[in-house]
């Protein structure tokens, strides 16, 4: 039997079921508030303490990312992110889950060798990126401000 | 050559067990199988140490109830799909008995069933078994993400079974007879999307199934059932289109284990069941037994495997399917 490959494929494309994009995002839209929501509470709270702003501003986003860690450890995460999807994985929260959870998932190979090198799986490119664009920026601010001067 | 084996000199399953996690105990099908694990951990301490302890228990089960001990078995097949079958070896290490390690992905059951067959039809075995094992939690780790980490799935893809079966074949006399073996081609329709793993298997499902009905001159409706494990919603669906492409109505006789294991919807497995523990213990916990009762005689067993890995993913590669299967008939 032969099968044109391309033909397969884009009839095997054509006859899936495809995520519902519009209900996708507008619950990834209100849930994605929600995170943000209560962030804010939690920096609203803060600034009622005598904290400087700097320190709020920190300590909002490690609270954040430390109750992503509490529900990826107790295994409610994924869980969520399934019903909330891009609305916890792309602020911060998501960040956090995307390291423990294979810092969990590793440590049967041990703390070096398991959690220490696979612990960046998923979100070191994240990282690599992330620095590397950042470098550029700096370097660009640095121009532009050179010649403006 | 054709590739199709006729075992003229009898070829039974004198008998088989199975162990399935909690998911699968929840699913349409729980109360059939021998033994689940409440938290999938089979009381071990990592995954694929669980995995390995699946196939101990169902190859102990299936020895408990024919009465069978190791030293009777000549040959184990067994298989699942973790780098290197680490979990067939695992598992069977305290059973004193020889062993080969088989790669089918989720055709493993079938494939290791007609194996069996051939050692024992061809006179160098009196007693074979076939193992097979997958966990959704070692395999997740293995071809998807950290367990823990919240990636999500489109409809197509499948959701692993946590499951293990073993049959044991002999010769002479069984619950159920295997006549025919006919060893799979590698089919590949170009698919690349991992999380649609039934298209790429549906090609191979085709291939296999038409070049059984050419050689050996039967038709679907020759068969109470044809049973494909485990293409889920859309390889299911294709290959009932290819047929009917060729003029071939299928729908009335194929049923899919993927297909069977979950309630779809209320258990959130998008297009349904896979990985190779899928087939092995559906045809151990369900179809056999209906083969036992009398109310299924003469089926066919397809088992269907995507031919992927995390490097020929990584790689962009195309994912080939392979399906092996075997005819099983009840006494009638």
């Amino acid at each position: 039997m032969k099968i044109e490959k391309k033909k397969y494929v884009q009839y095997t494309k054509d006859r899936s079921p495809k995520s519902n994009c519009f209900s996708d995002s507008v619950r990834a839209f209100w849930v994605g508030g929600s995170v943000c929501f209560i962030a804010q509470c939690f920096q609203d709270l803060y600034k009622l303490t005598d904290m400087k702003d700097e320190t709020v501003k920190t300590l909002v986003p490690v609270t954040m990312i430390f109750i992503a860690i509490v529900l990826t450890g107790i295994g409610v995460f994924d869980n969520i992110a399934s019903f909330g999807k891009a609305g916890v994985l792309v602020p911060i929260t998501g960040f956090a889950n995307a390291v423990v959870a294979p810092a969990i998932d590793t440590k049967a190979e041990g703390y070096v060798s398991g959690v220490g090198s696979k612990i960046f799986s998923i979100a070191g490119p994240v990282i690599l990126f992330g620095v590397l664009s950042s470098a550029a920026y700096g370097v660009i601010y640095y121009l532009v401000t050179a010649v403006m001067k | 050559m054709s590739g199709l084996f006729k075992f003229n000199n009898g070829v039974f399953i004198a008998s088989t067990g199975n162990a399935v996690g909690k998911k699968e105990h929840e699913g349409p099908l729980g109360s059939l199988f021998d033994i689940y694990s409440e938290d999938d951990r089979f009381g071990m301490d990592t995954w694929e140490h669980a995995e390995g302890e699946s196939q101990k228990i169902s190859l102990n089960m299936a020895m408990k109830k024919g009465n069978i001990r190791d030293s009777d078995i000549d040959l184990v097949f067994s298989g699942d799909l973790i780098n290197q079958c680490t979990p067939s070896y695992l598992g069977l290490s305290g059973i004193n008995v020889s062993k080969i390690g088989i790669y089918g992905a989720c055709s493993t059951a079938a494939l290791g069933m007609g194996l069996c067959g051939v050692m024992i039809d061809s006179g160098f075995c009196q007693k074979c078994a076939a193992v097979t094992s997958s966990h959704n939690l070692s395999a997740e780790r293995q071809f998807r993400y950290p367990i823990e980490y919240g990636g999500l799935q489109t409809p197509t893809s499948q959701w692993t079974v946590t499951a293990s079966a073993a049959y044991i074949l002999q010769g002479g006399e069984g619950m159920a007879r295997i006549s025919e073996f006919l060893i799979g081609k590698v089919a590949d329709g170009g698919v690349t999307d991992a999380n649609n793993m039934g298209a790429a298997m549906a090609v191979a499902a085709f291939d296999t199934l038409w070049r059984y009905f050419e050689e050996s001159g039967k038709k679907p409706g020759d068969f109470d059932k044809i049973i494909t494990g485990d293409l889920g919603e859309q390889g299911y669906e294709i290959l009932l289109e290819l047929f009917s492409r060729h003029n071939v109505n299928l729908a009335p006789y194929l049923t899919d284990c993927g297909l069977l294991i979950y309630d779809r919807k209320e258990q959130k497995t998008n297009a349904g069941g896979s990985g190779c523990g899928c087939s092995a213990a559906v045809m151990s916990a369900h179809f056999l037994k209906e083969i036992e009762k009398g109310s299924l005689n003469n089926i066919l067993f397809l088992g269907t495997g995507a031919l992927l890995s995390q490097m020929s993913v990584a790689q962009g590669d195309s994912i080939p399917g392979i399906a092996h299967l075997v005819r099983i008939e009840g006494k009638k």
